[in-house]
């Protein structure tokens, strides 16, 4: 495969009436990149998956998904290469887990033999499958949603939300998921506000406010970005801990300076801004312009 | 076209695990075979026979009863799965949008076309096994009746749907698929019927009568059952106006699955530019 990013993303904006929903957005991502966006509610996340899914069509600038526009006509064979994770995902509760999978992956053209594959990826037991989707826990729910995004092995997958009503271990074993598409060359793009949970699952984080990108880059460009400090915390022998910060290129020397010439300490421990911190930095700096 | 099956496909086995095809069916079938059994009970000395009884009153009741389980069926159709959210996600599918509408559209009017087959089928195995016997030319009548039902109910379907589409709150949907079904099959006729005594016959004439009953699918459907076979309009009363109405029975049929095909066509352009 090429590195012919599978999605292009430029100028976009959504008008609902007067109200915009995405402003002047440029995304690129390319494929085997795990892209992490992070907003808070109404920031408009779920917007934008909209308009890269074709469900809805740009006020202005364009959407390329794997080449296409997703909201035209023709599209209907990219899709079958898209695979998503609605937030709030809802099935028909009449029919069975079997059944709503076998539906979908008759939609899609995948193979219904896989089917049974698929369950056990995802960690539904055999005798859930067999019942109703209505008397399902959300859990299992999110685990039949994550079932159907995975039909027919997608080159990009849209994930809302995706963990919400998981409980650890499954959490786990869904970013687990993630890594091994992403490692298989599938464009991720992760929508959450659970920010800390993303750290070290994402390659690149777009944070996104009032439907405007407000910043893009890896952990490290945002951590540059925002200058936030570094805190660095001391364990003096005799039990005390003291705690300093400085900017995050001084850190080494820092250190060196506290380990060569300083007192003695039992224990250093570096504590980066987390992306909580940053997320909340770029919305601070944001309401300031 | 596959896309099309798969979705009505589920669609049908929905109205069967929510018991809508078990309902209807069993609903349509015990109106008939009362009616059919009530028919049964005044012949011989009248000098018509049990179908076209049957066909009469039959035919009437389906003109209240079809279009209202037509339109409880539909309205929620697009509107309902878009407030679940649905919607969204079958859409996200390699499927175009005329074919997520069509393929429901399907599945929701064979469901109704289902009930009405088997429903009104029974009063006729019922008939048939009565002492009477009844002449080809009643069993034809008999068949064009459950005929031009099914077209009916699909044409009230796909007013649901249109309604359906139209609106973006099921409440809105619901109170649209009410007032067609109040100005259709109640109100339309009684207005008719007034304008006519008011008129008193100045400017209405029988050439404008027939345009206006066209323009109400209910009506047409009661024209083509009442007029269209010698035997049903002489008991229906309905000779004098069969002898005066000027439209043949195919025309009339045409014109049915004209109201079929007219509002599912809007509401296919209607979705195609739906922002979900």
């Amino acid at each position: 495969m090429t590195d012919a990013p599978t999605i292009r993303v430029e100028g976009v904006s959504k008008q609902y009436g007067d109200a915009f929903a995405v402003r002047e957005v440029d995304l690129t991502m390319a494929p085997g990149e795990c892209v992490a966006m992070v907003g808070h509610n109404g920031a408009g996340k779920s917007s934008l998956i909209k308009l890269m899914l074709g469900l809805t069509t740009p006020t202005a600038g364009s959407v390329r998904v794997l080449g296409a526009d997703p909201a035209s006509a023709a599209a209907s064979h990219i899709r079958r290469q898209v695979g998503f994770l609605p937030e709030n995902v809802a099935f028909h509760p009449s029919m069975t887990g079997r059944e709503t999978l076998d539906f979908y992956a008759r939609l899609k053209g995948a193979n219904r033999r896989d089917n049974d594959a698929l369950f056990e990826r995802v960690g539904l037991e055999p005798a859930a499958v067999k019942r109703r989707v209505g008397t399902y826990s959300k859990g299992m729910r999110q685990r039949l949603a994550l079932a159907q995004a995975l039909l027919g092995g997608p080159l990009v997958l849209f994930l809302d939300e995706p963990t919400t009503g998981l409980d650890p271990a499954l959490r786990q074993s869904f970013y687990e998921i993630v890594r091994d598409l992403r490692d298989a060359g599938t464009t991720v793009l992760l929508c959450s506000h659970a920010l800390t949970e993303l750290e070290g699952q994402a390659d690149r984080v777009v944070v996104m406010n009032r439907g405007r990108k407000v910043a893009d880059g890896t952990l490290a460009t945002l951590r540059g970005l925002a200058q936030l400090p570094v805190r660095i915390r001391l364990t003096m022998p005799d039990g005390n801990v003291v705690e300093m910060t400085c900017a995050n290129d001084d850190k080494v020397e820092t250190v060196r300076r506290i380990a060569c010439e300083g007192p003695a300490v039992t224990d250093i421990e570096i504590v980066q801004p987390s992306l909580d911190e940053m997320y909340a930095h770029f919305l601070r700096r944001e309401a300031a312009e | 076209m596959n896309t099309l099956l798969i979705i009505a496909a589920k669609e049908v086995r929905d109205g069967l695990r929510n018991r809508w095809v078990v309902a209807t069916t069993l609903l349509m079938a015990a109106l008939a075979l009362t009616l059919s059994f009530l028919g049964a009970a005044p012949t011989g000395t009248v000098g018509v026979g049990p179908v076209e009884v049957t066909i009469v009153s039959l035919s009437s009741l389906t003109i209240f009863l079809l279009p209202l389980i037509a339109l409880l069926l539909s309205f929620d159709a697009v509107v309902g799965e878009i407030d679940r959210g649905t919607m969204t996600l079958l859409l996200s599918y390699p499927v175009a949008r005329w074919q997520v509408l069509l393929g429901k559209f399907l599945g929701h009017a064979g469901i109704i076309a289902f009930a009405t087959v088997l429903g009104y089928g029974a009063a006729g195995v019922a008939l048939s096994m009565g002492e009477v016997e009844i002449e080809p030319e009643s069993w034809r009548a008999f068949a064009a009746m459950i005929g031009s039902s099914v077209l009916l109910g699909a044409a009230f379907t796909a007013m649901g749907y249109l309604a359906s589409t139209l609106v973006r709150d099921r409440g809105t949907a619901a109170g649209i698929a009410v007032a067609v079904w109040l100005g259709f099959v109640l109100l339309y006729d009684m207005g008719l019927l007034g304008l006519l005594v008011a008129d008193g016959g100045k400017t209405l004439n029988a050439d404008l009568l027939n345009w206006l009953l066209l323009a109400n699918p209910a009506d047409t459907y009661r024209l083509f059952n009442l007029t269209g076979f010698k035997n049903v309009s002489l008991f229906a009363g309905t000779a004098g106006l069969a002898a005066q109405a000027q439209v043949s029975a195919p025309v009339l049929l045409a014109v049915l699955a004209g109201w079929v095909v007219a509002p599912l066509a809007l509401a296919v352009a209607l979705f195609s530019r739906k922002q979900i």
